[in-house]
């Protein structure tokens, strides 16, 4: 609370007529994040969160980073991108972070890179979208798939299946709305035909209406519905009560085990592009991102008590990018710091094998998306 | 008639029934008091979380509703004593944001006491769809239609047959002419927040088991509820029902046959419609400046 | 509608600088007050950067002029039309909008796509005002709230010139080869602002018009019984309002460098209303209050997550209840009948 300090120091100052004194030099490596708690992505920057809170846990307790305590800094943009605009300017000038985390949003990611790069501060972005990582932006990175990837996934499977015209169902969200443009674009080159492309509202309670006009549209072999969190619900659950039988796919922001929950039997049979992280215990002992996203799982859900979540992974993946670049660079330096992070490569996380370089600030491919499908009232790789 | 369409009426009545229960409570509460009370959505919200965490908690399902539209209806009357009553010479200009204030400190207390995640409900009688002629239906829609016919019953026989619903009108025409002939004016406010808030809790404890419910759902509702409200006539009940029930069929006739990505903006276009043409609602008595 | 009688006659009662500090005081003694008034404000906006430690501190302090300008904006038509608007902020966003498509797109350079995009907004809202000023109170309320979001959900919708709901960017404001960069440049553009709003809405509200406007809140009808075309003052306010608005999101545009739609929502005009209802209807100074509160408040609560809401509800609810017309003017009144209390009760 530098801020609320520094006030009463001002008022003070103002009062005895003494300039405010500035704080003494931190001595722990500060990281801050902008993510939204609040608002209509809070159910993705929740898990971020705590994901982040329980790796400076980690960090600490394995003896901190070059010998000094790691200490988070994190704000809540409420879902508002003009917001993290704000939060991300005081983290940098104010709190005098080493480096940046978040951006749950795209929307929020991009409102904060121009201060980020006016600034000169290493930036990973938890959001989903493309625009993130292409073109590259110098002090931005990614640790998860973006919308054209897992577009593509979901595509060639389809294909792979014989799913040639499909419907596609995406929410008004920043995110639903990036991703719809990602797969009407895949869609085109991989030769899949959008016969019925509708929206709704992540905050709709009922989407029926779009789902009988997909339902008694002619021709439509499959059905992918593009968005995350409560709408994925809703939705799931007025496919199951029309009875719609056509394969349904949903995109890798339902990656979460309370999607199951809450969608209860409806979900069963759905199909979607997924993180090793969510499957991880079926893979084989040999795979060296098993024990890793097993070990992570473990930890996460002991000490919540909660599902965890993809989001979740993407924020601890950029937690471990992070500190191997600063491990290896010897220093929390800005700059150094942001060449190491581009020069990441075998590093394993939960969305797979990390290789990146100055045209690739994502360093994924698309082998590590697993197209998984819900059985059981559990995921399982789809076969 | 056409499946498609008989489907597009049955989620367009079942959405209308919710922005019915949503318009009657912001109706009772402009009636009473004047005041538009932005912290309606929150009741709603407030009688679908109670619901569903005493559920979970495994509280059995119909006490946990009863429960729930109980505590709504608690917190409403609350709201009143502690936050409205004390301004009641304010302009209705502080008044409202009185009530924003409100809807804030109701959503960041569920948000603290209940967290972030979304709850469900079990349906209270199965998740087997009905099928009718081609459409479908889920018996909790039924649920939902159900309690709102309900609730607009219960309520004109409260106006037409009780004595403290005579007073609530009443006071609603003259609140001074009211006080003079005996109505205890200070109970029917407080009483129409609890009441606003209980019939709110009802549309949030039914719409849980099929939307899910979190601590900020409420905002959404309320509003809708408002444009219902001011489509039928502010202050108006019959105009509350018609409004709810016209909006949610003209959403769901929009989504399905002009632009599911204009839906949303379909209420407020029709709401601007409807007051160039008829500045008092459709069903809205003609308001008249007091000299 | 419930009407009360608090809601309206906007006094002339209050002396010189309590009198300045409200902005509605007597035409005969407003002179030195207002100038007391503007050179106070002045002095705190040249002074205030001495204290400023980091270019974040800098940032707060433009989003506050940014907020207080538009609630001077919309206090215009709040405080002395009666008039109550809950979409405000759709003005400020097509004004950002406007600036932001029109320079991204089409190569316009900043200053003309600022007028450009203020002269769109004035003839959007010019056609609006005619339809919806003929409504009164709440269901004025629902109309201007309508506004607002059929606003936002279009820059949200048409994603091809907009960036959809993610948003855009937008480059910086440059004028004659010389480009505003930094907070620090940028903090003395909108402290001119607005002192320039705070200049023209006094001579605005003490000008004959402005009588006439304080004439509509009190009363309508009687306002056209003295002959006072009350439907062409109304809209005149109205677009002012809204072209006022609009200019201030194309700077802020500029200024921010990343603009979405949430910027027209419901909850940014919710915001303004708060800071005019805050502050107090009809005082100009009370906006400036009320935008200061808003500024700080969300920065001073960051971290306390969950309860930042409920407090920011509390304090909401505890100031209307105690301080009904808002903060600026019920302590002046207090301030002022204390005053004449120590004189030995002089008659008002």
């Amino acid at each position: 609370m530098r801020f609320f300090k520094l006030m009463v120091g001002v008022v003070c100052a103002l009062a005895i007529g003494v300039p405010a004194l500035p704080a003494p030099a931190a001595d722990p490596v500060k990281v801050g994040a902008v993510l939204s708690l609040t608002g209509g992505a809070s159910s993705l920057g929740d898990p971020e969160l705590k994901t982040l809170e329980m790796m400076v846990d980690q960090t600490n307790k394995a003896g901190g980073l070059l010998g000094r305590p790691v200490e988070l800094v994190h704000y809540d943009d409420g879902s508002e991108p003009g917001k993290a605009n704000v939060l991300a300017k005081r983290l940098i000038e104010d709190d005098k972070v080493d480096m940046l985390i978040g951006g749950t949003t795209t929307g929020a990611s991009m409102a904060m890179y121009p201060l980020v790069e006016r600034a000169q501060v290493p930036f990973i972005s938890l959001a989903g979208a493309l625009v993130i990582v292409e073109p590259v932006k110098r002090w931005m990175f990614k640790p998860a798939h973006h919308d054209r990837m897992v577009g593509q996934r979901v595509m060639l499977d389809m294909k792979a299946r014989g799913y040639t015209s499909i419907a596609m169902l995406s929410d008004t969200s920043g995110f639903g709305q990036s991703a719809r443009k990602e797969m009407l674009n895949v869609a085109q080159k991989v030769g899949v035909t959008v016969a019925v492309d509708e929206t709704f509202n992540p905050k709709d309670t009922d989407v029926t209406t779009q789902l009988a006009k997909i339902k008694n549209a002619p021709g439509v072999q499959a059905l992918f519905v593009v968005t995350f969190g409560q709408g994925a619900v809703v939705v799931t659950k007025n496919i199951a009560q029309l009875g719609i039988e056509l394969p349904h796919y949903e995109t890798s922001g339902v990656a979460t085990r309370e999607y199951i929950r809450l969608a209860g039997p409806a979900a069963e049979g759905v199909r979607l592009p997924a993180p090793v992280l969510m499957v991880a215990a079926d893979l084989p002992d040999s795979d060296p991102l098993k024990k890793l996203s097993v070990d992570y799982v473990r930890e996460y859900e002991s000490r919540y008590k909660t599902d965890v979540s993809s989001f979740g992974a993407y924020a601890r993946d950029a937690w471990h990018i992070w500190v191997n670049a600063v491990t290896l660079a010897k220093s929390v330096d800005k700059a150094k710091v942001r060449d190491f992070i581009e020069n990441t490569t075998g590093l394993p996380g939960t969305s797979g094998m990390i290789n990146m370089s100055p045209q690739d600030h994502l360093g994924l491919d698309i082998s590590a998306l697993k197209i998984v499908t819900v059985r059981n009232g559990k995921f399982a790789i789809a076969d | 008639m056409l499946p498609e369409l008989l489907q597009f009426i049955l989620s367009g009545m079942t959405l209308g029934a919710m922005y019915m229960l949503s318009a009657l409570g912001f109706s009772m509460i402009y009636n009473a008091s004047g005041v538009i009370n932005f912290a309606q959505g929150e009741f709603i919200m407030a009688g679908g979380m109670a619901a569903s965490f005493l559920s979970a908690a495994g509280v059995p399902l119909p006490l946990a509703c009863v429960a729930g539209v109980m505590i709504a209806g608690l917190v409403g009357g609350l709201v009143e004593r502690l936050a409205v009553a004390p301004a009641r010479d304010a302009a209705v200009a502080s008044i409202i944001i009185i009530t924003i204030g409100v809807s804030m400190i109701l959503r960041g207390l569920t948000e603290i006491l209940l967290g972030k995640r979304p709850y469900a409900l079990p349906h209270f009688s199965g998740e087997a769809p009905l099928a009718l002629r081609g459409a479908t239906i889920l018996p909790q829609s039924l649920w939902v239609l159900a309690a709102g016919a309900l609730i607009v019953l219960g309520l004109s026989l409260f106006f037409g047959r009780t004595r403290i619903g005579k007073g609530m009108l009443a006071t609603s025409y003259d609140r001074l002419a009211a006080q003079l002939v005996g109505v205890d004016v200070r109970r029917v406010l407080t009483l129409s927040f609890a009441l606003s808030a209980a019939i709110g809790a009802v549309g949030g404890v039914v719409i849980a088991p099929i939307s899910t419910v979190a601590y900020d759902t409420g905002m959404m509702l309320g509003l809708k509820g408002f444009v219902a409200a001011t489509l039928g006539g502010l202050g108006s009940g019959p105009g509350a029902v018609f409004g709810g029930l016209f909006l949610g069929l003209i959403e769901a006739l929009t989504a399905g046959y002009v632009s599911s990505a204009y839906k949303d903006a379909v209420p407020f276009i029709l709401v601007f419609i409807v007051l160039v043409l008829r500045p008092q609602g459709l069903l809205g008595a003609k308001p008249t400046d007091r000299i | 509608m419930t009407h009360h009688p608090d809601q309206s006659l906007p006094g002339s009662r209050q002396s010189s600088i309590l009198g300045s500090i409200l902005g509605r005081s007597d035409a005969r003694r407003t002179g030195a007050g207002r100038v007391v008034g503007l050179a106070a404000l002045a002095a705190v906006v040249a002074l205030l950067p001495l204290l400023l430690p980091n270019a974040f501190y800098f940032d707060v302090a433009i989003r506050i002029a940014i907020l207080a300008v538009n609630g001077i904006a919309l206090n215009l038509l709040m405080g002395y039309t009666g008039q109550i608007s809950l979409g405000h902020a759709g003005f400020f966003g097509l004004g950002a909008y406007g600036s932001a498509v029109l320079t991204t797109h089409f190569g316009w350079t900043p200053l003309p796509a600022l007028l450009a995009a203020a002269g769109l907004t004035a003839v959007i809202a010019w056609g609006v005002a005619r339809v919806i000023l003929r409504l009164r109170g709440h269901y004025l309320a629902m109309a201007t709230l309508g506004l607002g979001i059929i606003i936002s959900i279009v820059l949200g919708n048409e994603a091809a010139w907009t960036g959809g709901p993610d948003g855009m960017p937008v480059d910086g404001f440059s004028l004659f080869g010389l480009t505003l960069s930094g907070e620090r440049q940028w903090y003395w553009v909108f402290g001119g602002l607005l002192i320039g709003t705070v200049v023209l809405a006094q001579n605005l509200i003490d000008s004959p018009a402005g009588r006439a406007l304080q004439a509509l809140h009190g009363s309508e009808t009687a306002a056209s019984v003295a002959g006072i075309d009350v439907g062409r003052r109304k809209i005149a306010v109205f677009v002012l309002s809204a072209t006022v608005s609009a200019m201030l999101g194309s700077l802020s545009a500029h200024y921010s460098g990343y603009i979405n739609p949430g910027i027209a929502g419901f909850l940014q005009s919710v915001e303004l209303v708060i800071i005019v209802v805050l502050g107090g209807m009809a005082s100009i100074y009370g906006s400036i209050f009320g935008a200061v509160v808003m500024g700080l408040l969300p920065q001073i609560l960051a971290g306390y997550e969950g309860w930042d809401s409920v407090l920011f509800g509390v304090i909401l609810v505890v100031t209307m209840i105690f301080l009904p017309r808002g903060v600026v003017p019920s302590l002046a009144t207090r301030l002022r009948s204390a005053r004449l209390a120590g004189k030995g009760g002089a008659a008002c």
